[in-house]
């Protein structure tokens, strides 16, 4: 770990004593030993495996005040639905990490659900969550779960009861608005998912073009038996941005969970993904599309974890990478003792569109356990020079034709997106990227 | 004349595979080119579409212009096609779209005005009669899980959409069953006419039975060692190859 001599973390020592002040019971003390604890440890380096690939240096470099509850001038509900769409169900927008009621808008939900502020919950069962809240920062400590768990106040809170189904996805919006000066914001969701419930959650990052902030946030999600949970994630945030996110995955017997990663935008971002199959007959499934161009690192590690037997996990991940960009991806997979008739696999493909494009990939297992089925690929490559030609060859210029095959190669991802309104506005984003490319009927 | 070649060499890994390459062809000609496997058929196709692996010097005359300075895609929009010996797949682009894209890219780079999705789904599935294509085709991706006779009949698809004016058969009839060889040399010969050149390259004569050419050349150690009527196309099939390239070795062969 590196010390806290740095401009972020001196930036940040000037708030921590006055912001929680209005919090009680478990919390209070749970935000004073965080913040302690990056006091004393500091941050990740290079030297940690699990943070080799981040380029942490720039952030570090950066006085981010501290983002607090605002009334943006610059955003309407009308805004945020053509920045972010209307994916047909609730919209809960936060702004700067901050629930904006006048941005958001509530369906009326199945009875007993919640869609909500998580600083309006933690005000009626702060004893109740706090545990919850806590756990990312205590089993696995590093600087940046310790900052969300010393600093994070709202975010949303998500409840399913059980045995209801919620059809509409429920779209959490993350919007950053900073203006002149940088602001780092510590968005924090909560989703539990109660026995044989099912629902979608569709997180969107997104941010005001030239603004610099980082966003770091946490993501909780907790199935209970049986309950079946389709997670999005869709990292857009403006180029000049930063993101270290976290979703931490608990999984309970028979449950089902999968989440498709689009990391597009910041100028880094690392999206860390870490599942534990509690119980039998759990299954994940993990999709990602990594797309850095230009100077952007956006990293993906992963950790699955098979903590019972019979659970099966899928991963796949692309990266297409472009410019002088770089991706990771890090696919960690533990076998506990006991976790027998494991089922895992594990697919990582790259393209590289530039010949200073750069990418990682990196499967680890750790198999503790006996008659268990793991297997992994990864693959990097450039396009295929017959494709290429044969698209020119039937007139397609070339650069058409190579938009046309990365294309491809990235639809394969978008199809695996089931919600529509989300697939469809992903595809113009990713076809927009790629010069253009017509959007494949 | 629509193609003139002169004196065509092309080399790959220090490896001459065309050897002085002579040929002519006038506009509304069918012509065949037969020779034994690794003659450099495929070389010599793949050089006129304007693959770039190979070093290539000579002369190539199309429509009295310099072909060879042309990049793929101009030629295509001037209007050369390939038939692929061995088409490629392309997973994740779609069939029909991938043709449009296509077809709107030389219409547009012709000065024309693109076609709209209805308008050209109008117009494939027209094409698409031609050489008995199953409508289910369009909606998968390029050439992908497709049989060897379905991928020969795309080309031949692409083609009757593409309209070029002159079209190479690299082995179209290979891989086809003789159901299948009837249909399309039936398209392909819906597509012969006045202005349109065919350079229809094979392996075995069958195809020339029901794709009547009017000029036969035989191809051996990249060059064309005898051209002939369409008689010559029966001899071959009579006698073999082994007396062509007897008489014309390839560099360092044993004689
Ligand atoms: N790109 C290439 N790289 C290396 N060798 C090649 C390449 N293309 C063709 N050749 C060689 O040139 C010879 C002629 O090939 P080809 O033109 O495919 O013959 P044909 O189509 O008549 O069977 C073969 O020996 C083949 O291996
Ligand atoms: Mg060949």
């Amino acid at each position: 770990m590196s010390g806290t001599a740095n401009a972020f973390f001196e930036g940040l020592s000037r708030f921590d004593v006055k912001r929680n002040g209005h919090l009680i019971g478990g919390l209070k003390g749970l935000r004073r030993s965080a913040f302690q604890w990056v006091a004393e440890r500091g941050f990740p380096t290079a030297r940690d495996e699990a943070w080799k690939y981040t380029r942490l240096g720039p952030i570090l470099e950066v006085p981010f005040e501290l983002a607090e509850p605002t009334v943006s001038r610059r955003l309407s509900a009308g805004t945020i639905a053509e920045l972010a769409g209307d994916l047909g169900g609730a919209r809960l927008v936060m702004v700067n990490g901050y629930f904006a009621k006048e941005l958001s808008s509530l369906k009326t939900l199945p009875k007993g659900a919640q869609v909500m502020s998580l600083a309006a919950a933690l005000a009626e069962e702060e004893e109740q969550l706090a545990p919850l809240l806590s756990r990312p920062f205590r089993e696995q400590p590093h600087a940046f779960t310790a900052l969300s768990a010393a600093l994070a106040e709202d975010g949303a809170l998500v409840r399913i009861p059980a045995n209801t189904t919620i059809e509409e996805p429920i779209h959490l919006v993350f919007i950053s608005d900073t203006g002149a000066s940088p602001l780092v914001s510590h968005p924090r969701c909560l989703v539990l998912a109660g026995p044989g419930s099912r629902a979608t959650i569709v997180e969107s990052y997104l941010g005001i073009p030239g603004d610099v902030y980082l966003n770091n946030a946490v993501t909780d999600i907790v199935l209970e038996e049986g309950a079946v949970v389709e997670h999005y994630k869709l990292q857009n945030e403006t180029e000049t941005a930063f993101h270290i996110a976290l979703l931490d995955v608990r999984q309970g017997r028979g449950s089902r969970f999968s989440s498709h990663s689009l990391a597009l935008g910041a100028s880094t971002a690392r999206h860390e993904v870490r599942v534990r199959l509690e119980a039998e007959g759990a299954e994940v499934t993990l999709n990602g599309l990594y797309m850095p161009r230009g100077e952007q690192h956006l990293d993906n590690p992963t950790t699955i974890e098979h903590a019972a037997p019979h659970c099966t996990s899928r991963e796949f991940y692309k990266g297409v990478i472009d410019g002088h960009g770089r991706g990771s991806f890090d696919g960690r997979i533990i076998v506990r003792p006991g976790a027998f008739k494991t089922d895992a696999s594990q697919t990582n493909k790259n393209l590289l569109l530039s010949g200073s494009a750069q990418v990682d990939t990196r499967p680890r297992l750790e198999i503790f356990a006996d008659d268990v089925k793991c297997t992994h690929g990864a693959a990097v490559g450039q396009l295929d020079a017959e494709a290429v030609f044969y698209l020119r060859s039937r007139g397609l210029p070339h650069g058409a034709a190579r938009d046309l095959l990365s294309y491809a190669f990235v639809n394969e991802m978008l199809r695996l997106v089931r919600v529509e309104a989300l697939r469809s506005r992903v595809e113009k984003m990713v076809a927009w990227r790629l010069g253009g490319v017509e959007v494949a009927a | 004349m629509l193609l003139e070649i002169k004196d065509l060499h092309a080399r790959v890994e220090g490896r001459e595979i065309l050897r002085g390459l002579s040929l002519q062809i006038n506009a509304g000609e069918v012509h065949a080119i037969m020779g034994p496997n690794g003659s450099g058929k495929s070389t010599l196709a793949q050089v006129l579409a304007g693959r770039e692996t190979y070093d290539v010097t000579g002369e190539v005359l199309y429509q009295g212009k310099n072909l060879l300075a042309l990049s793929p895609e101009a030629r295509a929009v001037a209007g050369v096609f390939l038939a692929f010996q061995y088409p490629v797949e392309i997973p994740g682009v779609g069939n029909l779209y991938f043709l449009r894209t296509a077809l709107n890219a030389v219409r547009k780079q012709r000065g024309l005005e693109e076609l709209d999705a209805m308008d050209f789904l109008g117009l494939a599935k027209e094409k698409m009669k031609l050489v008995e294509m199953d409508p289910s085709f369009m909606s998968r991706s390029v050439n992908e899980g497709f049989s060897g006779g379905e991928k020969k009949r795309n080309e031949i698809f692409q083609m009757a959409v593409l309209e070029p004016k002159l079209a190479i058969l690299d082995e179209t009839d290979s891989g086809l069953d003789i159901d299948a060889l009837r249909v399309v040399a039936s398209g392909v010969n819906a597509l012969r006419s006045k202005g349109r050149a065919m350079l229809v390259i094979t392996h075995y004569q069958r195809l020339l039975e029901y794709i009547v050419p009017d000029r036969v050349h035989v191809m051996a150690n990249g060059r064309i060692v005898s051209s002939g009527d369409k008689g010559l196309a029966l001899e071959l099939e009579k006698h073999g190859y082994a007396e062509f390239e007897q008489h014309n070795p390839a560099p360092g062969a044993a004689s």
